[in-house]
């Protein structure tokens, strides 16, 4: 117990700095590579979640050939939109956990007490969220693909669109996982604020694979899908931040 | 500039009640604010009040002459602030943990002085077990480590930070304060053992 007691003596020592230095850009990325890390590392000793996801995407998608009945064309037509869906419902359900842990161990107060940037740290946060739980859903698309008889080409482009549409439903969905942290029901309530945001990337990602299956190519629609990430991945992070504050307020 | 953390005219009102109003006070450096007041006359939302976690209803808080609110990641690097809870991730280790909590406050920080603070935190061995299998109170020594290499940050906010610590620990974070206080940091803290850190220079609120 005489260690409790003891207190280096370079601690002693250290006088206090006067002003901080706002942090530089290769600091900011050592912030970004800092959430990014933890929040892998967690994802990892802590598989459940990610699992959980996995799962119901692959048990929805799954249940439709089979509730459906083996009918090849109608099966071909509704594989975009069963996959489109499920994928977004899955998203709903590994995001209604994305900051309420933090909320509840406290950590979340140290993300908006850290001296970075909080949007950067929440655009950390949703890449790691999509890496450790989205990502192995867009993985696994062109294998359950082949329950709906797609052509190899239209399961590339359901496998591009998702991989384009996917971390706009990150970035959208955080916003209301943000806006109900602490809040009794917080996932219902979540699902009913973004699905409706979400729409656009539902129709544009399920409507790539219908465009190419028609002969009218893919092409618009990836465009429209790189379009709301591009401004998803600008204005996401800097809006959950706001929500975040008010929240933890 | 003045170091100082001043709040003016300050009030805070939580679920449509009002807490405190009209509190101004200016908290020096080397000095210990000492926040008193029943459960629920709002000491931990004063505390908040000051790290910037909650807006006052009412009145201003400036830290170096400035609002608190336009100076955040220069205050991320100039505070350590301990709630309620621990804030501490169950499935990382202590040592992952205070890592963590110090690359978020702009530090980086080697293994070595990680361990060793774990070790003057009376958790020798327990620095790479993940934080769910410790006990509340070595959790909560795991949280207050952080302390030991916060020495560049001057303000620290702590809501009672003595709580679910035995004797030892309660005289290590006890002498922690004092060096922090004599070499010209702030400290301001909610605790109901008012008998702790005597003779040091003190402002008290009660609410």
């Amino acid at each position: 117990m005489n260690e409790l007691s003891k207190l280096s003596a370079t601690q002693v020592a250290q006088p206090l700095a006067a002003v901080p230095a706002l942090p530089s850009l290769p600091s900011l990325l050592q912030g970004w590579r800092t959430v990014f890390v933890q929040e892998m590392r967690i994802a990892f000793r802590r598989p459940g979640h990610t699992l959980a996801a996995l799962m119901f995407f692959v048990m929805v998608v799954s249940l439709f050939p089979l509730g459906v009945g083996p009918e090849p064309a109608l099966l071909r037509r509704m594989a975009a939109g069963v996959v489109w869906v499920a994928a977004l419902l899955a998203c709903m359900l590994s995001l209604s956990r994305l900051f309420a842990d933090d909320w509840q161990d406290g950590t979340l107060e140290s993300l908006l007490l850290a001296a970075y940037p909080l949007p950067l740290l929440v655009l950390a946060k949703l890449a790691a969220h999509w890496c450790s739980s989205v990502l192995l859903l867009v993985l696994i698309s062109p294998v359950l693909a082949l329950q709906f008889d797609l052509s190899a080409s239209a399961t590339g482009v359901l496998f591009v669109s998702l991989l384009l549409g996917t971390p706009v439903l990150s970035l959208v969905g955080a916003i209301g996982a943000a806006l109900t942290v602490g809040l009794r029901g917080a996932g219902m309530l979540m699902s009913l604020l973004t699905l409706p945001l979400l729409v656009p990337v539902l129709i544009f990602g399920a409507g790539a694979v219908d465009a190419h299956q028609a002969d009218l190519g893919a092409g618009a629609h990836f465009s429209v899908l790189c379009a709301l990430l591009l401004l998803a991945l600008v204005a996401a992070p800097a809006v959950v931040a706001a929500a975040l504050r008010i929240a933890v307020e | 500039m003045s170091a100082a953390l001043v709040l003016h005219q300050v009030a805070c009102v939580r679920g449509g009640r009002p807490l405190f109003g009209g509190l101004s006070l200016q908290w020096q450096p080397g000095q210990l604010l000492r926040v008193k007041g029943a459960n629920g006359a709002g000491k931990t939302s004063l505390l908040r009040v000051l790290c910037g976690l909650l807006t006052p209803a009412d009145g201003q808080v400036l830290w170096r002459g400035q609002p608190l609110a336009s100076q955040r990641e220069a205050l991320g690097q100039s505070l350590v602030y301990l709630g309620h809870a621990a804030a501490l991730k169950d499935e990382l280790s202590p040592l992952e943990n205070l890592q963590l909590a110090c690359q978020l406050a702009g530090r980086r920080l080697a293994p070595g002085p990680a361990l060793q603070a774990l070790a003057h935190a009376g958790l020798r061995g327990f620095e790479r077990r993940p934080v769910r299998s410790l006990s509340q109170g070595q959790r909560r020594r795991s949280a207050l480590a952080r302390l030991e290499l916060a020495s560049q940050a001057p303000l620290w906010v702590l809501d009672e930070p003595f709580n679910a610590l035995d004797t030892a620990a309660v005289a290590w974070l006890e002498q922690l304060l004092h060096t922090h206080l004599a070499r010209g940091g702030q400290v301001a803290l909610t605790s109901h053992q008012s008998d702790l850190l005597a003779g040091v220079a003190e402002q008290v609120v009660n609410l």
